[in-house]
């Protein structure tokens, strides 16, 4: 049983994609008749909602006292989220809100959908969330948002007309850059490079792919960086783990790897750390100084990137006190004060952006404890 | 070892004596190995480097952890018991061993918190299932989401990393004699106690007594109650031992250790021939099972086959064992039943 | 027949539980109502209706079947192969009035599977459907990735979220209730149903009386995916998104609320109106514990414990009963 499964799909390297383009056809073709005679495809709506965010601003306001402001992560049990809580929690506390840090302890759509419904029901002022799918969580937030709760995403967002505003950690194109950069530095400026993933869905890591992919192609100063692989970890410390391991076997000649998500880095550095790649294939991408310490201290990452969840969290309680004082409304171009982190300006469709991020080695990682 | 009354004589590994059986049960262990080779084979075909000393050494660190649980497993469902809360209880030790060792405890005590803890959880289960008589599948699926809710409680969203655990901890965890992991070397180790302890001593062989024919084990006065405990406070403190070797092999613990492991432990103990109704089977037998599936796992990504096939694969071969089994038992009725007939 | 029910102990014992059960529920909905702020308002009513639709309806059909001494563990991940499959076909074009129909299908297909491994091959139906719970799962990952479906025409998604007219009552109510109403009667006032006790409590007196015990085995298993695909349905239109994980660990809440409800894990007992109500009190007591800023961990562990207890509860219940019966006799 096992062998003719690998058998067949051992010589053959059938891919799911591949299989999809063969069984979808076949799908299609059966029902054609079924479909040809109308009914709802895709497509067919395209109404989109778009609930466009009304009022009008005043910059001038102060923020409002008292507020209730509940934080959601993708899923409770997360450093990564309760340094962001920490920040918002401090932030909340300064003006005199209260704050809730709640949610799912599994990271599915469906269980952060209960989370919302119970929030809205508590009218609380705003939410701050991560969300695990962009569209599933549209139907809550939407009554959420009628109800007059302010929804704010962070880290990760759902589709831009199902919230107000989003709080991005970075700019895309100069998380691609940096780690491009690093990797870069690090391997010579030559060679085969691979990126370790989280999800093969997940919306940012997959920006930031493509944006990659696109400077290499552009760039005369990476002409000799070949990208040869894109695995995914789907921010698994295991799967990443051994994924690592498939990497390294399958590419010999591989001289860096990067991984664009935390828990990848992680699992990546612990094995090579341990292996007899130590050294010799280099390692970068975005994780946390703590997990990373022991790393850049034994010499197998030289350095890596990563913006201040603490900063993001204060940053989204911001957005989400200013929206909820009026002070902004979502529209392009508003500004407003984010307290000792200055002065942020609202970007097109709603997006505010942390900042660059920033880079950890040997000689500043010590500054760090998050 | 207390014995108990005089209990009849149980065959251990074959369970019901006949040569047929036997020879069957050992025809399971070999086409394992068939399978097992011919795997290895075809994988190193396509990729001469997964026979590398650094893949085998992957391969056998994977290994370590799954084969340690299965036997662990092995030992309650000969009872015709199951364990589904082993992941959550390997996840419970991790935490526990590496927060002891973070905050400076010495080694050996906090091994005996990872593996008391894990048997703490066993004798739970245990008094569930013998005293409240709760089928175990029920019983452990409710302590499956009991004690991982104790882990998320205990550890929130704080993560142990390895820089907090002591270096030579780190390094045993990581470290190999002739290019075999220490970890595997103390699976195996205990692996072959278990196998003893099943075959040599009254009470493991009470458990293929208890498990064949709960009712006339019983009836011999066979201690039920005792054994049945032994078997699950076993089968925990192995999940317990496997959470410390977990903590030594990964170095960083957060509250989702072993989250999802019982499916592929159920797994390798039935593909390995252990027979779910309990009383045939052997704790070889299950490590082998263990060993195949953590050689397909590691063979997926570097075959290039998509990690999504996994899952599947794991359903795929419970039905294909099951299934397989029942053949077998088919087939030696009938043989038997013939060979009655011959004698008449 | 009424009276030969009414004349078993067993079934006497049962019938306090299921009592026991819908005053608990009752009870604990007029205590959260009034304890538990924005517990008892319609709106908080509506989220409740639908959050439990997806456990209510694979509940119906695991009672029947756990009431024959088997168990489905792969409910969940047909859900979610189903919920895969609807992604599929959507993405190549299919219509959603071809796709549900299907969908079903698709699930009643895999529950054949589980029926024919069960009933075809004799084969103990806890391994079985261990087995296929990975399997299934698998193959949805296999389908759809981590990627999600999510594009659902509006009107049919707004419709399993939306009530009828003003009313604030749930437009997925209505067939909730007429589901349940159904299977109500079958099992408790038809022969068929009669046939499934019969099956539970002792399969070879059933054979021995007329009753295919495989067959019947073999259907329950088909509704039981069917069913599932049904839920598949609902879950990819209320999330608005086709997902392989997908009601992922679902089949231990409809398991639970199937014995919290009364109904033994060996076959043979229990009743429907209990399993109703259980799935409206472990439903409730997870929302109440939400609004009460009750943390995530301790909906984990409140789920596993009444799993267990519900099970456990009965046993000592019965053992206490006993002792104390003994005692009686031992003085008289």
């Amino acid at each position: 049983m096992i062998l003719r499964t690998l058998l067949t799909k051992g010589v053959k390297l059938m891919s799911r994609k591949r299989i999809l383009s063969i069984t979808a056809p076949l799908l299609a073709g059966v029902l054609l008749a079924a479909t040809a005679c109308g009914g709802t495809t895709q497509g067919d709506d395209d109404d989109g909602g778009g609930a466009a965010t009304g009022g009008t601003a005043d910059p001038d306001a102060d923020y409002q006292t008292g507020l209730s402001i509940a934080m959601l992560p993708k899923s409770v049990n997360n450093p990564y989220f309760d340094a962001s809580s920490a920040g918002a929690e401090a932030v909340v506390t300064e003006l005199e809100g209260t704050y809730e840090y709640t949610g799912p302890s599994d990271a599915s759509a469906s269980s952060q959908v209960s989370y919302i419904d119970t929030l809205s029901q508590q009218a609380s002022d705003a939410i701050l969330l991560s969300a695990n799918d962009p569209n599933a969580l549209c139907a809550s937030l939407d009554q959420a948002r009628a109800g007059g709760t302010i929804v704010v995403t962070f880290d990760s967002d759902v589709e831009a007309s199902c919230r107000d505003l989003f709080v991005s950690q970075v700019n895309g194109d100069e998380v691609a850059l940096s780690l491009l950069e690093m990797a870069a530095e690090q391997t010579g400026g030559a060679g085969e490079i691979a990126v370790l993933s989280a999800t093969a869905n997940a919306t940012n890591q997959n920006a930031w792919i493509e944006a990659m992919e696109a400077e290499l192609e552009s760039n005369p100063d990476y002409a000799d960086l070949e990208l040869v692989d894109v695995v995914y970890g789907d921010d698994e410390d295991e799967k990443s783990f051994s994924e690592t391991q498939g990497l390294l076997q399958t590419h010999p000649d591989l001289k860096a790897i990067i991984s664009p998500t935390t828990v990848g880095i992680a699992a990546a550095a612990r094995y090579l750390s341990g292996s007899e790649y130590q050294g010799e294939v280099a390692l970068t991408g975005l994780g946390t100084p703590n997990q990373m310490r022991e790393y850049i201290a034994d010499g197998t990452v030289t350095e890596f990137a990563l913006w201040d969840p603490t900063a993001l969290g204060e940053l989204a309680a911001y957005t989400a006190a200013a929206a909820a004082s009026g002070i902004i409304t979502g529209a392009e171009g508003e500004v407003f004060t984010a307290g000792d982190l200055g002065e942020y300006t609202v970007e097109a469709d709603g997006i505010v952006t942390l900042g660059p991020p920033t880079r950890f080695n040997a000689d500043n990682i010590d500054d760090f404890d998050f | 070892m207390t014995t108990v009354a005089d209990a009849p004589d149980q065959t251990p590994s074959a369970g019901t004596g006949s040569t047929a059986l036997d020879l069957i049960l050992r025809f399971r262990a070999l086409g394992l190995l068939l399978a097992l080779a011919a795997l290895i084979v075809i994988t190193a075909s396509v990729n001469p480097r997964f026979l590398g000393a650094q893949s085998i050494r992957d391969l056998l660190f994977a290994a370590a952890v799954t084969v340690l649980l299965a036997a662990g497993m092995t030992v309650v469902v000969l009872t015709r018991g199951i364990d589904l809360s082993v992941g959550s209880t390997l996840g419970l030790s991790a935490y526990l061993t590496a927060t002891a060792l973070s905050s400076g405890t010495p080694v050996p005590l906090a091994l005996l918190v990872g593996i008391g803890a894990g048997a703490a959880c066993g004798a739970v289960n245990g008094a569930i299932v013998h005293f409240g008589k709760v089928p175990p599948l029920v019983a452990t699926l409710g302590t499956l989401y009991v004690f991982r809710g104790i882990v998320y409680f205990t550890a929130g969203g704080s993560r142990v990393n390895a820089s907090d655990l002591p270096r030579g901890f780190l390094d045993f965890g990581s470290g190999a004699v002739l290019g075999v992991p220490y970890l595997f070397i103390i699976s195996a180790l205990v692996l072959a106690a278990v196998a003893v302890f099943l075959s040599d001593y009254r009470a493991g062989r009470d458990l293929y007594a208890l498990g064949s024919n709960p009712e006339a084990a019983r009836q011999t006065g066979l201690p039920a109650g005792r054994r049945l405990m032994t078997a699950y406070v076993l089968c925990g403190a192995l999940a317990g031992l496997g959470g410390v070797l977990y903590a030594a092999r990964f170095g960083t613990v957060d509250a989702s250790a072993g989250y999802g492991m019982e499916l592929n432990i159920v797994a390798a103990v039935v593909v390995g021939g252990v027979a779910i109704f309990g009383g045939s089977g052997t704790v070889l037998g299950a490590g082998l099972g263990a060993l195949l599936l953590t050689v397909i796992s590691n063979a997926l990504p570097v075959l290039r086959i998509d990690q999504f096939w996994q899952q599947a694969i794991v359903g795929a071969l419970i039905l294909a064992a099951i299934a397989l089994d029942r053949l077998v038992g088919l087939r030696a009725a009938r043989a038997l039943r013939r060979k009655a007939s011959h004698v008449d | 027949m009424w009276t030969r029910f009414r004349s078993s102990g067993a079934l006497r014992s049962l019938a306090t539980w299921d009592a026991a059960i819908i005053a608990a529920t009752v009870l604990f909905l007029l205590i959260a109502a009034q304890s538990v702020e924005h517990f008892g308002t319609a709106r908080n009513a509506g989220h409740l209706v639908i959050d439990l639709a997806p456990v209510l309806l694979l509940a119906l059909v695991m009672t029947l079947i756990v009431m024959t001494g088997e168990i489905d563990l792969s409910v969940a991940s047909t859900v979610g192969l189903t919920s895969a499959a609807m992604g599929v076909m959507w993405n190549a074009g299919v219509s959603l009035e071809t796709i549900m129909p299907l969908a079903v299908l698709l699930g009643a297909v895999l529950g054949a599977v589980n029926g024919l491994f069960i009933t075809g091959f004799g084969l103990p139906s806890l391994a079985v459907t261990i087995g296929t719970l990975a399997l299934y799962r698998g193959l949805s990952y296999v389908l759809l990735g981590d990627t999600a479906v999510a594009d659902w025409p509006r009107n049919f998604t707004g419709w399993t979220l939306g009530t009828i007219g003003e009313s604030g009552i749930p437009n997925l109510l209505i067939p909730m209730a007429i589901l349940a109403a159904a299977f109500a009667v079958l099992l408790h006032a038809t022969t068929w149903g009669r046939s499934i006790y019969a099956a539970g409590a002792n399969p070879i007196a059933a054979a021995y009386s007329g009753v295919a015990v495989r067959r019947l085995k073999f259907w329950l298993y088909v509704g039981s995916g069917a069913m599932a695909g049904l839920v598949g349905v609902l879950w990819t239109l209320r999330y608005s998104s086709a997902r392989a994980d997908n009601a992922y660990g679902l089949e231990l809440t409809v398991v639970a609320v199937v014995l919290l409800g009364g109904v033994s894990i060996f076959g043979g007992k229990g009743a429907l109106p209990g399993v109703l109500a259980a799935v409206v009190l472990l439903t409730a007591v997870q929302n109440a514990l939400r609004l009460a800023h009750v943390s995530t961990e301790a909906l984990t562990v409140v789920t596993g414990s009444l799993l267990i207890v519900a099970v456990l509860a009965p046993n000592l219940i019965s053992s206490a009963g006993e002792a104390l019966r003994a005692r009686r006799r031992r003085t008289a």
